[in-house]
């Protein structure tokens, strides 16, 4: 009976942990009005109900102070919640295209580029010691349904479909983004403990919207470095050895 | 029969003598002209009612078949199943699965909902509440219905294209639904599907037009704009909001139509190869589409919910014996919601790939529409407050809406905020908060008016004990249903998925769905208990008096039917809609709005009091 977050109920993603956080905020602030207003219409059903046939109703049009008290309260609230959203969201999708304070462009890693299409996710790595560049390298490296990340620090990847719209969704670090046709969309995110990730399309891609299953592999710096080397040796392996001498 | 001047009327009773005592039946019409191409308000309304309730249980049938692919993944379906997939061995293919889903939303939406409340209530409210005779445009007003039909015809004769129903989804976001090679519902079926989209809005724009010109120019004398029906304010509202946003989505369908027919490329971007299709030539936009989209269908979800909020308000200070709290704040937070209602779009597109930037701006835009809801609850707790609540079945349905709104609205403040919304956009907590509003606040409203003026409409009572019933189940139906829907959605799974326990995250889940269908099929067929108690109480309903509620609104001096024409005696209108326990109303809990009070014991209520 685990009806809750997945896994463990934790996020593995620094920022997945503040938007945890926000949805615990909204969760208590609802709460509490779910509970307020529920009781006061039961008790008004109650009383409503519990009237004596003698008594008169409350004849009443309405209150000037009450509904200026039930403007400013509520308004009060719902802009605090708004406005202590935005910079969860200004680190999620804006704050990796500013420039630090010195005035250098942010160093965020562009680790692969992720492509989906009906019904797989394509992924291109640059080889070793290389930036990712936009159009196909001789010597990338390619994976197909399985994506490896390094830990330990902002990641990003460049989203885009073939085809028709998806979206990149890994729950366990609460990342999404719709991939979109003749967009190339930068994600970033961490992951904070190397393990494998479920990762899935989340946007109606048609009949098989529900089979595009992956795996985000984050692993070490290190580990990952390994990776590619052994992928790009795999890859560029013809089977071609030289005879023995 | 002329309506803007009713003095006419009775010229042209005049000239035939004796019938001019009848209003009723001053003309003998014929079998098709009363019941079928009928221009009287009263009878569009009925057509519209009874057309959706029809539909509602075709969009019912729909989701139950999607339900079942969640409990039994992959299983023949009984009956159903067998009829429609016996190709397949009675059991759900995937793309069939997008289909239903699709065509769910769409009956539900543009075939229930919309016309349900604008076409039905505010057909037969309309007139009634304001004291007009008729619709301003009578003729219009026939059309409006008839223009559902060829939607009809069409969203049914989708099914039978080849490669199957539009399978898109109700947004149908491009390419999926633009490239016909996308899916094999985007064929001829997805056309079919965006021509009949286009009858829906021109039904409704119909419709629209000629609610704000009869509410402008009809009113009977005294009938000042605040002293109409919260109802009448509703349905005032919507029909502007229909107004302006309308023609951006009959625009955008007639875009998407020529993308595909006429090879324009509004939203299809260059170089994109679906399907090993050539690649698309391109230089369009695809989030243009969403933008156009939900620029109408955001105001649509208001279009949704606002009448259904005005005629609830009626019907709880009726149940409550006492007047709306705050009948003005009312108005003003209806207006609020369809002014804010305008510029929420985006926040269906906050993961989309559009500007991040404009994700600020519509989350704050998005949770100050919570505002104006949260008003509106308060008012209808403080007109439940010290009143005497009568616990029949139209109460309970308000109350139901009331409650069902509250968590409707409040599960709405998780996906207004952008952050958590990248973690539960698309998945099944969305799913669980439209269906509270729309199926928990909307229908449920509905539901009570059917019960509330089905005496008007036929002059005869619904059965309260089968009301109580159909009450109960579809209200414990629909929260078994819906309510574990948000845990769904928390615990990562997402929508739209013909098979979710294909993930290992979301196997455990299966149990649980399993018990959501069962209650979804619980309030499927509580459902024949309403279209049962409709018709039988039609005919064989105990008959009731003009105002069996001891209601206020004009439309209780009426006869009950009414009949063509409406008012035996042109109403005066002296009060607001909501005088229930009035001091001055003598010995009764009510004062019509035609009831004339002397000035002299106005004094004397106030001096006493």
């Amino acid at each position: 009976m685990h009806w809750w977050f997945p896994g463990d109920g934790n996020a593995y993603s620094t920022l997945g942990g503040k938007i945890d956080d926000l949805f615990y905020l909204i969760l208590v602030i609802v709460s509490v009005t779910f509970v307020g207003t529920s009781a006061a219409l039961g008790y008004a059903l109650w009383r409503g109900a519990s009237i004596k046939p003698e008594e008169k109703v409350w004849f009443s049009h309405g209150s000037h102070s009450l509904e200026v008290i039930w403007t400013i309260v509520p308004s009060a609230v719902l802009l605090f919640i708004a406005l202590y959203q935005l910079d969860v969201w200004a680190e999620y999708r804006m704050k990796g295209f500013a420039k630090e304070k010195d005035g250098s462009p942010k160093q965020i890693t562009v680790v692969a580029e992720v492509t989906a299409r009906q019904f797989e996710w394509r992924i291109r790595y640059p080889a070793n010691g290389k930036p990712l560049k936009p159009t196909p390298q001789p010597d990338d490296i390619y994976s197909v349904n399985e994506l490896h990340v390094p830990t330990g620090g902002l990641v990003s990847i460049t989203l885009r479909t073939d085809d028709v719209q998806h979206a990149f969704f890994v729950p366990m670090l609460r990342v999404k983004q719709d991939a979109v046709p003749g967009k190339m969309i930068p994600v970033w995110f961490d992951a904070t403990m190397p393990r494998d990730y479920e990762m899935l399309c989340a946007e109606l891609c048609g009949w098989g919207h529900y089979k595009m299953k992956a795996k985000l592999v984050a692993q070490s710096a290190d580990d990952f470095e390994a990776w590619k080397n052994k992928a790009s040796a795999e890859q560029f392996d013809d089977g071609y050895r030289k005879p023995a001498e | 029969m002329s309506t803007l001047n009713p003095t006419l009327d009775h010229a042209d009773h005049a000239d035939h003598g004796d019938h001019s005592h009848g209003h009723d039946h001053a003309h003998k019409q014929s079998f098709i002209s009363q019941y079928v191409f009928s221009t009287d308000h009263k009878m569009i309304g009925k057509q519209f009612l009874i057309t959706t309730m029809l539909m509602m249980m075709v969009g019912g049938a729909l989701a139950l078949a999607v339900r079942w692919q969640l409990a039994r993944p992959w299983e023949r379906m009984p009956i159903f199943g067998d009829m429609v997939f016996g190709a397949d061995g009675g059991q759900i293919s995937p793309d069939a699965y997008t289909m239903l889903f699709t065509m769910h939303a769409t009956v539900m939406i543009f075939l229930v909902i919309i016309p349900v409340l604008a076409g039905a209530f505010g057909n037969f409210l309309i007139p009634l509440q304001i004291g007009a005779d008729d619709m301003a445009f009578p003729t219009l007003n026939m059309l409006s219905y008839w223009f559902m039909w060829p939607a009809i015809f069409l969203f049914g004769a989708s099914f039978f294209m080849y490669g199957g129903g539009p399978a898109s989804g109700w947004t149908s976001y491009p390419l999926l639904s633009l490239l016909r090679e996308a899916a094999p519902g985007s064929g001829d079926a997805q056309t079919l599907w965006l021509l009949g989209l286009t009858f829906v809005g021109v039904s409704s724009m119909m419709g629209s037009v000629n609610y704000m010109t009869t509410i402008i120019n009809m009113r009977a004398p005294g009938m000042t704009l605040f002293r109409m029906p919260l109802t009448i304010w509703s349905m005032f509202i919507t029909a502007i909001l229909q107004a302006f946003a309308l023609p951006v989505l009959t625009a955008a369908g007639f875009m998407m139509v020529s993308d595909r027919m006429l090879g324009t490329c509004f939203f299809v971007p260059s170089g994109i190869v679906v399907n090993n299709a050539p690649p698309t030539v391109g230089g369009g936009q695809t989030l243009l589409w969403q933008h156009l989209f939900w620029f109408y269908s955001h105001p649509a979800v208001y279009i949704m919910l606002l009448p259904a909020m005005g005629m609830v308000s009626d019907m709880l200070a009726c149940m409550c014996r006492k007047p709306v709290f705050g009948y003005k704040p009312m108005v003003y937070s209806m207006a609020a919601i369809a002014g804010l209602g305008f510029i929420v779009w985006g926040h269906h597109m906050f993961i989309s790939g559009m500007n991040p930037a404009l994700g600020m701006t519509f989350m704050v835009s998005t949770i100050m529409i919570a505002l104006p809801s949260a008003i509106k609850t308060f008012n209808w707790i403080g007109t439940i407050w010290g009143g005497r609540v009568q616990f029949n079945s139209v109460m309970l349905y308000c109350t139901a809406f009331v409650s069902m709104f509250v968590i409707g609205g409040l599960s709405g403040i998780f996906m207004a905020a952008v952050p958590v919304d990248i973690y539960i956009h698309d998945t099944y907590f969305i799913v669980a908060h439209f269906h509270y509003v729309i199926f928990g606040a909307t229908l449920f409203g509905v539901f009570g008016a059917i019960q509330f003026w089905f005496p008007k409409m036929y002059g005869r009572m619904m059965n309260e004990t089968v009301g109580k019933i159909h009450f109960l189940l579809t209200f414990i139906g629909f929260n078994c249903t819906f309510y574990p829907m948000h845990m769904l959605g928390i615990a990562g799974m997402p929508r739209r998925y013909a098979d979710p326990y294909h993930f290992p995250y979301l196997e455990h889940l299966l149990p649980l769905n399993q018990f959501m269908t069962a209650a979804a099929f619980l309030m499927g067929f509580a459902q024949f208990l309403l279209l049962g108690n409709f018709f039988y109480s039609m005919y064989f309903g105990p008959k009731c008096g003009r105002n069996p509620w001891g209601a206020n609104g004009l439309e209780w001096t009426a006869p009950s039917p009414p009949g063509h024409g409406n008012f035996d005696v042109l109403p005066v209108v002296y009060h607001g809609p909501y005088e229930y326990g009035s001091p001055v109303s003598g010995d009764k809990d009510f004062l019509m709005q035609t009831e004339y009070v002397p000035l002299a014991q106005r004094v004397a209520a106030e001096e006493h009091h």
